[in-house]
């Protein structure tokens, strides 16, 4: 046991030893591992979701002064399960007129896209991904997700679907440039593509090098779910529900666990990248350890994307476009730029010393932007349409007669 | 063997779709069809061992070339179902073309020493993403050709912004009704 939270591959040696004592091949053995793993990693996100639709629409509901699920079990923890079973036996509608092939696989590809990332997380010291590449291959990840988004629009032969889906493209393909720009950044100051190598590097966590970046980084990922204030994909009031219109029962289910497992996939992401992973007291010495601190953090970040959905309405479409493009963009290709030619002049110095330097930039930058955007909307107020008027007006009732 | 197993595996399913891609008179089928080769080409390079070419070629191809032809798909009226004549009378020479192409490659490919060697003995460097990075920018190296296509992308970025803006002149970011006539 001990040796365990040592060194957890004595597991995997363990399983091997079980597989080989059975007689079989070492080949197979191998096989037979590669794929209990992929297995395991799959299924446990899987299941945490149902936990996680649990948390999410208690905490929401408290947003809104309500109390959310409480019926069925102990604070209503078993309510995603009845769900589950609600939904399994649902009648599976495909429409008239729809791309069978397509429609049908819209919805796997849209969870796989989320599964995928996965295999890139370090969850410990040694345990979990250690891609050379892992950077781009989260990023190749994104590009499945959006393509299943655009398969499930398109097939459901409905005009509502096909707008959703349009949206989605122009959104995803939007925010996929700042977030490629600002993932340079960790990239740029760990000197590896490796997840594992990134985590490892943060003797000081990335937020404090670069919280410009961060909150960029965060904002992004939001956009890239598709969650609120970025939910045009699926806007309710506009397009009913986007590209999912024509979906019900498991099918609809899976993209709904998709988008709480890309949630809360961010999230991990977010500490992976700036919140230092799996690092923590003790993590090095009992990387089971490092598999709470990364959870615990990313769990964090996950509540943040949950008080933003309770939080804000939906930005307009023009307007989202345009905080890409004008905001986002420029603005992390200026960090990228300035923060490259600062870390030559101070890569030497320790890591203190090294942060404090990207933070004053940081902290310069931001308040340039700050300024800029100031200025800009001084110079070009805001044309009144209309004065405002008051949606209900408090007319006196005339007195009752009895 | 696994290893032997997989490609044959993607490589009959590029096949496939690349049949569907080329025949499919359905035009979104026809672009699945080819995301499904690009990504059994990204399998390819997986079993290579090339694992910076494979995510690149999904990034790449699928997250952006893919990703461009279904934006010009949707915004024509036409998603497709398009019924015209599939030949054209040019198809003897396109059966040539092709076959001269094939041809050519597989000679090519059978004078080289490495082939149908396995992976293991050709001697790959470990750090092969680091020495093509350097490549690309070292002087001694490709950083010229790169320059180049770079300022030939943005002038064709700055030149599609020209074209769309179509010489309007707006003042301000809001635009007002003198703006639109």
């Amino acid at each position: 046991m001990m040796e365990f939270l040592r060194n957890p591959a004595v597991l995997v040696e363990a399983l091997r030893a079980l597989f080989l004592g059975w007689g079989l091949s070492p080949m197979l053995t191998n096989l037979l591992l590669y794929i209990l793993g992929g297995f395991a990693l799959a299924t446990g996100p899987m299941l945490w979701v149902i936990f996680l639709i649990w948390f999410e629409r208690k905490v929401v509901g408290r947003f809104q002064d309500r109390l959310g699920p409480n019926r069925v079990g102990p604070y209503g923890l078993l309510q995603p399960i009845a769900d589950v079973l609600k939904l399994i036996t649902k009648e599976d509608i495909i429409p008239a007129g729809a791309d069978k092939l397509m429609y049908w696989a819209a919805p796997i590809l849209s969870v796989a896209g989320v599964l995928l990332l996965w295999p890139a997380i370090p969850l410990g010291l040694g345990i979990g991904g250690d891609l050379s590449v892992g950077v781009l291959f989260l990023i190749a990840a994104g590009a499945i997700s959006t393509m299943a988004i655009f398969m499930a629009g398109w097939s459901s032969n409905n005009k509502y679907a096909l707008l959703g889906a349009l949206r989605t493209v122009a959104q995803l393909v939007s925010y996929e440039v700042p977030a490629v720009l600002v993932l340079l950044i960790p990239v740029m100051l760990s000197g590896s593509m490796s997840l594992q190598d990134i985590v490892k590097a943060q003797n000081v966590w990335y937020i404090v090098y670069a919280p410009l970046a961060a909150l960029i980084f965060f904002i992004v990922s939001v956009a890239e779910v598709g969650r609120t204030p970025f939910d045009l994909l699926e806007a309710e009031s506009e397009i009913i529900a986007g590209f999912h219109i024509e979906y019900s029962g498991m099918k609809f289910a899976m993209f709904f666990a998709g988008e709480f497992l890309h949630a809360f996939t961010i999230g991990i992401l977010t500490a992976v990248f700036y919140l230092g992973g799996w690092r923590g007291p003790g993590a090095e010495t009992f990387p089971v350890l490092g598999i709470l601190y990364l959870w615990l953090k990313g769990f964090l970040v996950y509540f943040v994307v949950v008080w933003l959905r309770a939080t804000f309405p939906r930005i307009r479409i023009d307007h989202m476009l345009n905080f890409s493009w004008k905001f986002l963009t420029p603005l992390a290709l200026a960090l990228v730029t300035v923060m490259a030619v600062v870390d030559k002049f101070v890569v030497g110095l320790g890591d203190w010393p090294r942060a404090l330097a990207h933070l004053v930039v940081n902290l310069v930058l931001a308040f340039v932007t700050l300024h800029l955007v100031r200025a800009w909307a001084r110079r070009y107020p805001r044309p009144k349409v209309a004065e405002p008027r008051p949606v209900a007006r408090p007319e006196p009732q005339p007195a009752s007669g009895d | 063997m696994v290893v032997a197993f997989i490609f044959v595996l993607s490589a009959l399913l590029m096949l496939a779709s690349a049949l569907v891609a080329v025949t499919s008179r359905n035009l979104v089928r026809a672009v699945m069809a080819l995301v499904l080769v690009l990504f059994g080409n990204a399998v390819l390079f997986i079993l290579l061992e090339a694992y910076f070419l494979a995510v690149a070629q999904v990034i790449i191809y699928i997250g952006a070339i893919a990703i461009l032809i279904i934006f010009a798909l949707m915004l024509t009226r036409h998603t497709g179902q398009e019924w015209g004549p599939a030949w054209n009378r040019a198809w003897p020479w396109a059966v040539l073309m092709a076959a001269g192409l094939a041809g050519g490659l597989l000679l090519v490919m059978r004078a080289w020493p490495m082939a149908g060697r396995m992976v293991e003995e050709a001697q790959v460097p470990a750090d092969y993403t680091r020495q093509l990075g350097v490549a690309l920018v070292s002087p001694q190296g490709f950083v010229v050709p790169f320059e180049v296509a770079s300022v030939l992308l943005l002038a064709a970025l700055i030149g599609a912004i020209y074209v769309a803006w179509g010489g309007r002149k707006v003042k301000g970011p809001y635009p007002t009704r003198s703006d639109e006539e």
